[in-house]
């Protein structure tokens, strides 16, 4: 049942919102939701397509549950519009849109079994029974819960509520699916294990998902783009990828992964690379953006971008600092090196784990003299 | 020290349950004296039970009781479980605080306030329209039912606040339009919240004697107010009988309701259970 759609999307490119001739399935156009006189959703425009896994990334109270619920139709937008597959929602009530939610509170009916709760749905469109009961069947198998059929949702565990709220959503078929905090309620061991399981179902049904999560890995993890919100807006939008690489302000590199910030001058742009003075010597960046000479800009570059040498470069240049190991931070499989800089700035570098037992010399370890040096295309230009 | 501590405990409770109790048991053991004046020990005898059996009017007040205290929990129940819902659930409507508080207002009224605020209600309400023509069973059961309805708004209100209200919302995302989520989502979870308010507002209506004798007219008379007036002319035998009668059935309730509370916590307990083995 549910997997006969994945078939009818494999034609659609992979990256749908390049094309600018294609049409996005969800069109939100300048939407802005306010409470009293606290805005909790600022003037959004967003493009959402068919078979993506978009996700809502932000912090706590920036307005992630607020979008999604005016996506459903529990909140009435103050100013803006939502359009589903080219119609206009406003005027649409929460039970005749194309949508389905699955809260954060899971909320099961706890008065029904897991098969009444994932009935209800179904039963409100009048299907026969001979259908309801096959597909029952079927988003069960899909969630491996057949056996659990006659239990009340207070009788499972955190895990198994989890997904029977997942496929009382999916059971009906929306066009969209909304989840908020799909996995926060988890922890940590079975968190990880669902990303990757609702990102298969999510493949296997071919449903369009939008994933409100506050967590960046998770956001990494499942999604085609993702968006990241602050205090009601968007700062960003793009593929984690995207997101990751080439952030297009101080606050992303920030606050997705780790980054070490520096305070810069352009100091020549050229017409494939910027240079760009900063405490660590002058970097040299092989992509970036026109940036007027002499406008105050920042660097930031990732912790495991930056190589470390107990060897001195053979000459010097652009991209490449000296410092002394401060602080060692053992993670396991990769170390966090605090290296601190003449001026006494600290660089973080994070390197995979190297301590062999057979060639201990080699180790860096607290004290050493270290080079830093880092690829042209390492760093990433902010200007904002 | 603590030992101390545990036996004056212990003797507090046994003395405050003395308090309770003796009054009640020594009143069920005089129901069954012989003799006419009530502290004068006469031997064992059921014969006010029989008196009791045989006095029309004490039937004709249990009976009026009944209709009274049933129609009222009735009526107050619906009327305060819609009063609950408009209070938790349709958002901040205009005067909603005003509302609140008036809803619960009599809750603290002295019930003196009450039952003659009422009195003068329907003297003038007869002299507008006519109606009510005179006094007794429609007027109590109007009255009750005014009072009652804030003590169900109260259990609906709670109820409602500690319920998630993404059940509802979940119902309306999956298709089902406003009534059907009030009858298959909402209506099912306050079951037990209506169930409790529909016994306390009996028992309140069973109870009440002040705002009933102000409100009540020739002839009809509740089984308190009944109680109330023969108690007056001193103490009677047929009616420790007609007390122990009712000690018997609140007991029972008393018992029903204890069963049901244990088996809907076995009930709980054994779901968690059942959860707790899924989780390893
Ligand atoms: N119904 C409401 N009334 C008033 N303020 C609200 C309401 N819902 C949300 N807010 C406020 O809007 C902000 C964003 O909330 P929310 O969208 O739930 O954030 P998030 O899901 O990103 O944590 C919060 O500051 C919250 O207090
Ligand atoms: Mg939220």
């Amino acid at each position: 049942m549910v997997g006969q759609q994945a078939t009818g999307v494999q034609d659609i490119s992979e990256t749908p919102w390049l094309d600018k001739d294609a049409d996005s399935l969800v069109r939100i156009k300048g939407i802005t939701k306010k409470f009293g006189e606290f805005t909790a959703v600022n003037n959004v425009d967003l493009d959402i397509y068919q078979g993506e896994l978009f996700c809502l990334l932000g912090g706590s109270g920036c307005g992630k549950t607020t979008l999604l619920r005016m996506l459903a139709g529990f909140e009435t937008p103050t100013s803006g519009s939502i359009l589903i597959d080219g119609i206009d929602m406003s005027e649409v009530p929460p039970y005749e849109r194309p949508t389905n939610m699955m809260f954060q509170s899971y909320a099961l009916f706890p008065h029904m079994t897991v098969e009444k709760n994932i009935a209800f749905g179904l039963k409100q469109d009048k299907l026969p029974n001979s259908e309801i009961d096959d597909r029952i069947d079927g988003i069960l198998k899909l969630v491996e819960l057949q056996d659990y059929k006659k239990r009340r949702p207070q009788q499972l565990s955190g895990g198994q509520r989890q997904r029977v709220a997942l496929a009382r959503a999916l059971v009906k078929e929306p066009k969209l699916l909304l989840l908020d905090e799909p996995l926060a309620a988890l922890d940590k061991k079975l968190r990880k294990q669902t990303q990757f399981e609702l990102a298969n179902i999510q493949e296997q049904v071919g449903i369009t998902f939008v994933v409100v999560t506050h967590d960046q890995e998770e956001a990494m993890t499942l999604s085609s783009r993702i968006a990241v919100m602050d205090k009601g807006e968007f700062v960003q939008t793009g593929t984690p990828t995207e997101i990751y690489e080439f952030p297009d302000s101080r606050f992303i590199a920030d606050f997705i992964g780790s980054a070490n910030i520096l305070d810069g001058q352009i100091v020549k742009d050229g017409t494939d690379h910027v240079r760009v003075s900063t405490e660590l010597g002058e970097i040299y960046i092989d992509h970036g953006q026109s940036i007027k000479e002499g406008s105050p800009v920042w660097v930031a570059i990732r912790p495991e971008k930056i190589h470390l040498s107990k060897n001195a470069p053979k000459k010097s240049g652009p991209n490449q600092a000296v410092g002394m190991v401060d602080d060692i931070g053992y993670l396991g499989n990769t170390s966090i090196y605090k290296i601190r800089l003449a001026d006494d700035r600290i660089i973080d570098v994070t390197a995979p784990n190297q301590i062999r037992p057979k060639n201990r010399t080699h180790l860096i370890t607290w004290e050493d003299k270290i080079y830093l040096h880092w690829d042209a295309s390492s760093a990433m230009l902010l200007n904002k | 020290m603590n030992r101390n501590r545990s036996r004056f405990l212990s003797i507090m409770l046994t003395v405050g349950l003395i308090f309770l109790y003796v009054p009640m048991i020594l009143l069920v053991i005089y129901s069954f004296n012989f003799s006419k004046l009530v502290p004068v020990w006469g031997g064992w005898s059921t014969r006010w039970y029989s008196v009791l059996f045989q006095s029309e009017d004490v039937w004709s007040a249990v009976l009026l009781s009944l209709k009274i205290a049933v129609i009222n929990a009735t009526f107050a129940t619906l009327l305060g479980t819609l009063a609950g819902l408009a209070m938790v659930r349709f958002g901040r409507f205009r005067l909603r605080t005003l509302f609140g508080s008036m809803l619960v207002a009599p809750l603290v009224m002295p019930e003196i306030i009450t039952g003659l605020s009422l009195l003068v209600f329907f003297i003038s309400l007869k002299q507008l329209i006519g109606w009510p023509t005179e006094r007794g069973f429609t007027t109590i059961t109007i009255a009750h039912i005014t009072f009652s309805l804030a003590y169900v708004a109260v259990i609906i209100q709670a109820r409602l606040t500690g319920m998630d209200q993404n059940l509802e919302e979940a119902a309306l995302d999956l298709g089902a339009k406003p009534f059907k989520v009030l009858t298959a989502i909402t209506l099912p979870r306050l079951a037990p919240g209506m169930v409790a308010g529909w016994l306390l507002a009996f028992t309140l209506s069973l109870d009440d004697l002040v705002i009933a004798s102000f409100v009540t007219g020739p002839g009809a008379n509740t089984l308190p107010i009944l109680i109330f007036s023969r108690i007056r002319l001193g103490l009677r035998p047929d009616i420790n009988a007609l007390a122990t009668i009712i000690i018997l059935f609140v007991a029972i309730c008393v018992a029903i309701a204890a069963l049901i509370m244990f088996r809907q916590q076995r009930r709980q307990e054994l779901d968690e259970a059942i959860a707790a083995r899924e989780m390893s």
